[in-house]
């Protein structure tokens, strides 16, 4: 039995649990105003919100209900458990509620197709705690493709969102909201009610001994629609073993459940990566970035995970475990080939550890695509540096995606520059050893001699600024 | 829609001609997601779902097919091959080149073959895992050049013709060659294709159908089942999205619902999947070209010269049309007295190409572009100078011999160019560029001038059916087809605004063939000038007879001057205490007409396709538009930074539909020009073919500062209450986006060899831009 409140009802469902959330509100409840775009979680139209009671960061203490937008035609309704699920029904009430009156005002809506998907993402900013500047309200909808309007209309919608939140206040939220017909009412009775099913929950804890593991789905989903939908499933999502972020002893270890936004808004790995909201803003969007798990991105072995590439850089370990016992490996070593992992069928991936970097280094993330944005990188690229006083490169970890059949650590290019410092020599040479190390093919990201220029001057994006004297290499044709 | 809604949008439309509202009637239903799009439509009992085999291979011959073990599999009912089409297995628009199921040849991949109609969709899927097929592969071809060596066209070959080329070459100082390339686009409406039927009385069939043309859908499924037209009944209620799309290539999946509904007797519904409309459905077409430019010594453009090779994939579908369209947009905004513009629509094995958003407009004017942007390049001057010098005026003529009327080229250019100070934009560019090593600005200006018709004459008319109920209350058909274009709700406001009343008392119908007959799709940029005027007319028929009614029954005086506004009865300018809905209840009691319908077929118009020449367009819309670009010359990547366009939108009734017309068109041809890339194999297969492969605009991506002004004229035009057509022309403005970041380039890099090859992905701008 999966449990949760669908807007304002409260279900009981034994619907298969790997089924869509998508698939149970429109053909199983008849909510219509969810649409299908892709099925792959690229457009957004099917955005709906996820309310959860969730942990808070690191550094503050205790919990608070917490509302998340999801694509769901990703969604396994197994993740559904316990949660507050709201489709545009749900905020739908006598009245247009402020998003949707923004949005009909503006003409943020052409053919209406995507709308929906909008208002729910609006609509999730409105309900965050901690964001309600305009350039939250955009990134609120940086997952939602519209055909038709150019965004424009949508973008003056949402600087009338931001200015209507203002004088948001940061207690008693809810009934603020609800007054200036953000929400309806029923939202303010909504923690209880969570509260109230996770103890019946607990009581009657749901199966969970099934086959197939599962995190966030967005990737499993679209590849395996069919099998996810008919098997047993082993949800992963919300087990809170698995979501800790720690920093001990200079070792971070990252749960495997850990989502992409998780990752982003904790202070420990905001305070390791200064940029790391610049790299973030490159990985997927928000609505994936809120289902996306660390490890899901990490078997899915996609030569160009971007997560991936950025752990293979910091060298990473994963602990995998099988429930009973569990062994160490590096992330380098996990890959043996195009979707082949060093990993048994009965293991996850418990946590990644890195090392913190030193003072003295430099983390930088590169990612180049078709569309800046909300798009799969032609070629990807990590990179941690630590300099000498005098130059010289006292140890460098490389890595790039997209030039070889699995995400790949530089090892060779990194041996070399270890201990040179750089000119244009060096750099001449370490591009002629990294061309070696890759092997790029043409699809419909990019052909491969493009790749191979273009992971040269993403290496170049990572040296350290400015490189003076270097000016011919760096524009060599 | 609630009250308070309704006063509201009334008070936007009051607004509207001041420029600072406008009325979208259909957004209290997209935001609350209570719209209703063919998937949404409640499923009768019974219900098939259908799925589609379709070829896997691009080219060859069906040698084997066995479906009988298939069709045994739990939950099928039926598979459907060519042999169980009752009538003719045809679904070709303009020429009868595309069978509806492939027969024994397939030519693309992605031509379906066999429909499969079961219970549920598993059940349809595992059938299809279970079809065993085996085709013999002939040999593919992608190229529209390869094509046309091979004499392998769709249609007769054109030629327009104005004064004498050759001869005029050699009058010129300055003469450039060269090539150019556009690529397709995918439509990518937010709802993918689909269609849902179900049987009616008398061997009938009634379809809901996402379609920009119920006429069409209606036509081809009466062929395909061998039945009258009046047989087969198409109703739309609106599209998530169409841009040409569902212009001609909704057809297939009406006929194949209908086809099961039919033969089975029970509803069916076919909604594609994202993958399957992307890899089934044909494109804009990608074009190469070769164009012959000649100026002389003051960079008058004296002689222009070029071939078009249209991409049109596997069978004719629109490409002729669109070829047409190429040629009568080939000089673009300008006066060029000596052309020769011949094209080709070339057969490949790709999905047949299709209508998009400009018709073949676009892919002439990238030529022209560039032709222009060749020899300023070369002549060491900016392609402004050439654009401003040959900009068209009244009275100069078209290759295609209509004269030039109340031209605005020129008043939009000069309106752009002091409003944003174009000198100072070039300059803060050049000090940029001087300053930045890394990162460079670039600049470009793109005119637009767009004819509005279809260009096939006989396509210009619509009707429009008004009821107006015993209530007051006002029902409105047409021919239009929603899809975003905002086509409601002005449709609304002609009806308002002619009957007196407001427009919460008018609801719009959906669009169906048998209350309207024998439409033209929704598309030319057209729907609004034709269904209103149709509108229109049939208003002012229920005027008449209302007015004929007030003078005689209320004023009894056949000379009085009577008017209905804001819902009462106006006498020689006073009010009186009839409402609009006193007037209709009595007009009702005399039993008079309360239905009308209008008829619309656009004057003046015509073309002679045996000499090339004619008047083919009602009007043209005019625009320029000013686009800045910043090209990060390490990764290759770019943003565009400003988008400033002068638009002649007539006298806009609707500024806020208009306004967002030109915003999404701007972005939506950015994205042609610059990361929409349609990338297929040589084999055939479709290598862009979801939304993770093929990218268009997200809202990181467009320009960050986008201005449209409209150029507010009250010159005679023959658009809806001289409000002009706005669908496809800012599209357009777009161009300028490729040629701004192509200056960057070369502001980096003055060697590079970048070629006028669109779109400008971020791979040919890094390979650009270290070229040698």
């Amino acid at each position: 039995m999966i449990q949760f409140i669908l807007n304002n009802q409260t279900i009981k469902t034994s619907f298969a649990p790997g089924s869509t959330v998508l698939d149970f509100v429109r053909y199983h409840k008849r909510l219509m105003g969810t649409k299908i775009g892709c099925r792959e979680g690229d457009c957004g139209a099917c955005t709906i919100l996820a309310g959860n009671i969730e942990n808070l960061p690191a550094g503050r203490q205790g919990e608070d209900l917490v509302y998340r937008s999801v694509t769901c035609c990703l969604m396994p309704l197994a993740n559904a458990q316990g949660k507050h699920i709201v489709t545009v029904e749900g905020i739908t009430g006598k009245q247009l509620s402020a998003v949707q009156q923004a949005l009909a005002d503006t003409n943020g809506t052409q053919c209406g197709f995507c709308t929906p998907g909008f208002v729910m993402s609006l609509t999730g900013f409105v309900l965050n705690h901690n964001e309600s500047g305009f350039d939250d309200a955009i990134k609120s909808i940086d997952g939602n493709i519209c055909r038709c309007t150019g965004y424009k209309s949508i973008e003056r919608a949402a600087r009338i969102l931001s200015d209507g939140l203002v004088d948001k206040p940061k207690t008693n939220t809810s009934e603020w909201l609800v007054k200036n017909n953000f929400i309806p009412s029923y939202f303010i009775d909504i923690k209880e009610r969570l509260l109230h099913l996770k103890t019946e929950i607990e009581n009657r804890p749901a199966k969970t001994n099934g086959s197939l593991i599962i995190g966030g789905g967005t990737d499993l989903i679209v590849q395996k629609h069919r099998q996810v939908k008919k098997a047993a499933i082993k949800n992963f999502f919300d087990n809170r073993d698995l979501k800790q972020i720690a920093l001990k002893n200079n070792k971070c270890a990252i749960g495997g459940s850990v989502t992409a936004t998780e990752f982003s808004e904790s202070p420990i790995i905001q305070n390791i990566f200064p940029d790391l909201e610049k790299y973030i803003k490159l990985i997927s969007s928000t609505p994936i970035r809120n289902m996306a798990t660390m490890a899901g991105n990490l078997v899915n072995a996609s030569p160009i995970g971007d997560m991936t590439i950025f752990f293979l850089a910091l060298d990473a370990e994963i602990v995998l475990s099988n429930g009973n016992s569990n062994r160490t490996i590096y992330l380098k070593n996990f890959y043996k080939g195009y979707k082949q992992l060093d990993k048994n069928d009965d293991e996850f991936i418990e946590k990644i550890i890195f090392t913190k970097p030193p003072k003295d280094s430099v983390f930088n993330f590169e990612k180049v695509c078709k569309r800046t944005w909300l798009d799969i990188a032609s070629v990807n690229s990590a990179c941690l540096m630590q300099l000498g006083t005098d130059g010289t490169i006292k140890d460098i970890h490389l890595s790039a995606g997209g030039i070889a059949p699995f995400p790949k650590y530089l090892s060779g290019t990194g041996a070399y520059l270890k201990g040179k410092i750089i000119n244009s020599g060096v750099l001449k040479d370490a591009v002629k050893i990294m061309n070696e190390e890759i092997a790029p093919i043409t699809d419909a990201r990019g052909t491969k001699e493009y790749k191979r220029l273009l992971l040269r001057q993403l290496f170049w994006a990572h040296l350290p600024q400015p490189l003076n004297g270097l000016r011919e290499v760096l524009i060599h044709r | 829609m609630l009250l308070d809604e309704k006063n509201k949008n009334i008070k936007r439309f009051q607004d509207s001609r001041s420029g600072i509202g406008g009325l979208n009637a259909d957004a209290p239903g997209h935001v609350t997601g209570r719209s209703i799009y063919v998937d949404d439509i409640p499923a009768m009992e019974g219900l098939l779902v259908l799925k589609i085999l379709d070829s896997p291979v691009a080219h060859g011959t069906i040698s084997k097919m066995e479906f009988a073990d298939a069709e045994k599999t739990e939950g099928v009912i039926k598979i459907f091959s060519y042999k169980d089409i009752p009538g003719e297995n045809q679904i070709g628009g303009i020429i009868a080149d595309e069978p509806l199921l492939a027969e024994n040849e397939v030519h693309f991949c992605g031509q379906p073959i066999l429909v499969v109609a079961a219970e549920n969709e598993d059940a349809a899927e595992d059938a299809l895992t279970k079809i065993k097929i085996e085709i013999d592969a002939l040999p593919v071809i992608t190229d529209p050049r390869v094509a046309f060596s091979q004499n392998k066209l769709l249609s007769p070959s054109r030629k327009f013709k104005i004064g004498d080329s050759s001869s005029a070459f050699a009058r010129c100082k300055y003469v450039f060659e060269g090539g150019t390339e556009t690529n397709g686009q995918e439509h990518l409406y937010l709802e993918t294709q689909g269609a849902y039927a179900y049987p009616t009385e008398h061997d009938s069939v009634k379809i809901f159908s996402s379609t920009q043309g119920p006429t069409q859908v209606q036509r081809t499924t009466a062929r395909v089942l061998g039945v009258g037209m009046n047989k087969i009944e198409v109703d739309v209620s609106r599209l998530g999205g169409g841009f040409g799309g569902k212009e001609d290539q909704a057809s297939a999946w009406g006929a194949m619902t209908a086809l099961v509904a039919y033969i089975l007797k029970r509803p069916a519904k076919c909604i594609l999947h994202r993958m399957e409309d992307m890899r089934m459905t044909g494109k804009r077409n990608p074009y190469s070209s070769d164009y012959k430019i000649g100026l002389d010594e003051d960079y008058n453009i004296i002689a222009y010269e070029v071939t078009f090779y249209q991409n049109g994939g596997a069978a004719a579908d629109l490409s002729p049309a669109i070829l047409e369209r190429t040629l009568f947009h080939c000089t673009n905004s300008y006066f060029i007295p000596n052309v020769t513009a011949t094209a080709h629509s070339c057969k490949t094995n790709l999905p047949p190409n299709t209508a998009f958003r400009g018709f073949g407009g676009p892919q002439g004017m990238f030529v022209i572009e560039s032709a222009i942007d060749h020899a300023a390049k070369y002549l060491g001057i900016d392609a402004s100078v050439i654009q401003r010098k040959n900009m068209l005026d009244d009275g100069h003529e078209l290759p295609y011999g209509q004269i030039i009327k109340n031209s605005e080229a020129k008043t939009c250019w000069d309106e752009v160019i002091s409003k944003y100070d174009i000198e100072a934009i070039k300059e803060d560019i050049d000090a940029f560029n001087k300053q930045n090593e890394f990162v460079k600005k670039g600049m470009a200006l793109m005119p637009v001038c767009f004819g509005i018709s279809f260009t096939n004459t006989m396509m210009n008319h619509a009707r429009a059916l008004v009821h107006v109920y015993s209530d007051g209350s006002v029902g409105v058909s047409s021919g239009a087809v929603e899809m975003g274009q905002g086509v409601n709700s002005k449709l609304i406001q002609v009806a308002a605004k002619t009957l007196g009343i407001s427009t919460d008392k008018i609801k719009l119908e959906t669009t169906n063939t048998t209350r309207v007959a024998n439409t033209s799709p929704s598309a030319a940029s057209s729907t609004a000038d034709l269904n209103g005027k149709a509108l229109l007319h049939a208003c002012n028929q229920i005027n008449e007879r209302l007015h004929s009614f007030i003078k005689t029954e209320i004023a009894s005086n056949i000379e009085s001057i009577v008017e209905v506004k804001d819902e009462r009865v106006y006498i020689n300018d006073e009010p009186t205490v009839y409402t609009w809905k006193n007037l209709i209840q009595q007009v009702f009691m005399k039993r008079i007409n309360l239905s009308a319908k209008g008829h619309y077929a656009t004057p003046v118009i015509h073309f002679d396709k045996t000499i090339e020449k004619g008047h083919p367009f009602a009007y043209h819309v005019y625009g320029t538009a000013i686009i800045t670009t910043t090209v990060d010359c390490l990764r290759g990547i770019y943003e565009i930074d400003s988008v400033h366009a002068v638009h002649d939108a007539g006298s806009s009734i609707n500024h806020l539909v208009d306004l967002g017309q030109c915003e999404g068109g701007i972005v939506q041809g950015i994205g042609w020009m610059t990361m929409e890339e349609v990338v297929y194999n040589e084999e055939g297969t479709l290598l862009s073919n979801a939304l993770s492969t093929y990218k268009i605009p997200d809202i990181y991506s467009v320009p960050k500062d986008l201005t449209v002004h409209f150029l507010n004229t009250d010159k005679n035009n023959l658009a809806i209450l001289k409000s002009k057509a706005v669908g496809e022309p800012p599209l357009m403005y777009g161009i300028g986006a490729f040629f701004a970041i192509r200056n960057a380039v070369l502001a980096f890099n003055p060697g590079s060899t970048i070629k006028y090859n669109a779109p400008i992905t971020p791979e040919k701008v890094l390979m650009g831009l270290y070229s040698m």
